[in-house]
């Protein structure tokens, strides 16, 4: 088959038929000076010879940086048969099937995605997954407000603990619907939500509370009182959590007292790009969404279910699809129709080659790493932990001096040191976030904390110099 | 040729409606609502106590296929919901006047004029056929 689907002699042919002289009359109606004559700064058409060579020297220019900045993107070992079995032809596609009961092999690779992700959050139903972590929360909230029939509030409480970024677009997506976001306040000392800071406000008027578990410093929320808070007074809970953090910790379905039929959380969303996704600069990753079945119809996504076929044979179909747009239409749950498919993929595959003891592996590890590197780093003047050492593969430091040129010398020396969080919290000072998973070995600790020592010494020598 | 009883009324969304002895009012979808959204898997209705508008989305009924917003046809607070649809849908394909009734709401507003009688419905679903 011809990639071109149209030969210039095609399109002469059809624009004879509808009377037009050239394609570019197609337009005649865009004003001529509103017309883009050329691209600025496009250079002309390279070969496929010079194209490659030119991105080869400009990656190479890239080095191998040694890499301690987590704050939602984590770079983990991804075992080679990962990402070799998701780049077969059968599955590489980024979208999600259409003519899906055609795809029966993807339709079952989601499937056993699904599966995975309600073991690893403890709940009833996943979808087929959304685009990244923080479209994943806004569309959780959007649900929330869907689900929570006790309430018409449209207020959800969203702690500061919260990743920042996925704050962000949380109240791009969720303003533009009317959603209300009231921060929450964190205990200064300790780098959680305290029950204290919600229990300030109307529960009466709100929707849903967001709980990230790990939170973005790293640090561990007291989620049993928190949840226990919101069920009592009807407020939904939205777990944000990290999907390698889950092999050690207890799942959100257990968050609260569920003795007493206070059940866990009410949707489960996070970043999916620690299960085998490279950092790639910031993307594709995959967003995934767990829930309890009495709310899967305010779900949005995909989502693929197990049948028979006529002559009772398994297989798999999409399933509940009067949610969504091509059949709803303008009250479906969610605009998003598709799922990342490629992702989806290579992170089932990453968790069926790990098991959920490679998993567990993984997660002590990368927590270990992190003890590791605080304890390193803290021994050097000038530095030192913001909350305490409590904490899964990420950490809060404080430093006796502004971040940036701190991190701007250790990057000439190919090393990222970690988040500068002046942006996001200017109130914690000189704040560092930093993340050690199971890939960085002693010695690359050991080069990290002799760096960091360096600068410190050598600022505080220029210092007193000046 | 749809059956249109002729004791209650209807609105050009294809709900009907009738005043019970103790005041309430009941609603539910036609017999050619049910029969055009084919078998039906899910309702959702609302929250008991919740008050509606006249003309407000306040339930879902759900085929395999199409998914449908019913409008309250007067203003009033929710008093009961069929709760035997949760389990049994199908009722309203079988029994959509009676045994497939969706919700009862307490409303001191006289029934809005743009209601229909069974002959105005009768004619409207003739009219569409056209």
């Amino acid at each position: 088959m011809s990639f071109v689907p149209h030969t210039p002699e095609d399109v002469a042919r059809m624009l004879e038929l509808i009377g037009v002289r050239s394609i570019e009359e197609l337009f005649d109606e865009i004003p001529s000076e509103l017309k883009l004559k050329e691209l600025a700064g496009v250079p002309a058409a390279l070969s496929e010879m010079e194209v490659g060579r030119l991105l080869t020297e400009r990656a190479s220019g890239d080095g191998r940086a040694l890499n301690f900045i987590g704050a939602g993107a984590y770079e983990h070992h991804i075992p080679a048969p990962v990402w070799a079995i998701a780049n077969r032809g059968e599955f590489y596609t980024s979208y999600t099937p259409y003519q899906a009961e055609a795809s029966q092999g993807t339709l079952q690779v989601i499937y056993e995605y699904q599966s995975m992700m309600c073991e690893l959050t403890g709940m009833e139903v996943s979808n087929a997954s959304l685009y990244d972590g923080a479209s994943a929360l806004a569309e959780a909230c959007l649900m929330a407000v869907r689900a929570n029939r006790r309430s018409t509030s449209r207020r959800i409480l969203l702690p500061r603990t919260v990743n920042p970024t996925y704050c962000r677009v949380a109240r791009a997506i969720g303003g533009g619907q009317e959603i209300v976001f009231q921060p929450v306040d964190f205990n200064r000392a300790s780098g959680r939500t305290p029950l204290a800071s919600v229990s300030s406000f109307d529960a009466e008027n709100c929707a849903a509370l967001v709980l990230q578990q790990p939170n973005f410093f790293g640090r561990f929320e007291d989620v049993d009182d928190l949840t226990q808070w919101a069920h009592e007074r009807g407020i939904l809970v939205i777990a944000v959590v990290n999907p390698v953090s889950l092999a050690l910790m207890k799942p959100p379905s257990q968050w609260g007292d569920v003795r007493d039929g206070k059940r866990g959380a009410d949707i489960v969303c996070g970043e999916g790009q620690p299960l085998g996704i490279p950092l790639s600069c910031g993307g594709p990753y995959f967003g995934f969404m767990t829930t309890r079945m009495q709310y899967v119809r305010q779900m949005p996504g995909r989502i693929v279910g197990r049948t028979m076929d006529t002559e009772g044979r398994p297989g798999f179909t999409l399933t509940l699809q009067a949610r969504e747009q091509h059949i709803r239409r303008s009250r479906a749950t969610s605009n998003i129709c598709t799922n990342q498919g490629l992702m989806v993929t290579a992170a089932t595959i990453y968790m069926a080659l790990l098991g959920a003891r490679g998993l567990e592996r993984v997660a002590a590890a990368s927590m270990q790493r992190t003890r590791d590197l605080l304890a390193a780093l803290t021994r050097i003047g000038g530095v030192s932990s913001a909350f305490g050492a409590q904490a899964f593969h990420e950490s809060v430091l404080l430093l006796d001096r502004p971040v940036a040129p701190v991190l701007a010398a250790l990057a000439e020396q190919g090393i990222l040191g970690g988040l500068d969080l002046a942006e996001w919290y200017p109130e914690l000072g000189h704040a560092l976030l930093v993340c050690a998973t199971e890939t960085k070995l002693d010695i690359d600790i050991q080069r990290y904390a002799a760096a960091l020592a360096g600068v410190m010494a050598g600022a505080a020598s220029a210092c007193r110099a000046t | 040729m749809s059956n249109i009883p002729t004791n209650r009324q209807y609105t050009r969304n294809h709900e009907w409606l009738r005043r019970l002895a103790d005041g309430a009012v009941e609603v539910g979808i036609t017999d050619h609502a049910q029969h055009a959204l084919g078998d039906l898997v899910f309702v959702e209705l609302p929250a008991v106590g919740r008050s509606v508008n006249a003309g407000e989305a306040c339930a879902v009924v759900e085929s395999v296929k199409a998914a449908s917003d019913v409008y309250s046809p007067v203003a009033g607070t929710v008093t009961a919901v069929n709760a035997d649809l949760a389990s049994r849908p199908e009722l309203l394909n079988e029994d959509p006047y009676e045994a497939g009734w969706l919700m009862r709401l307490e409303s001191g507003a006289a029934a809005a004029g743009a209601l229909l009688d069974a002959a105005a419905y009768a004619q409207l679903l003739a009219d569409q056929a056209d």
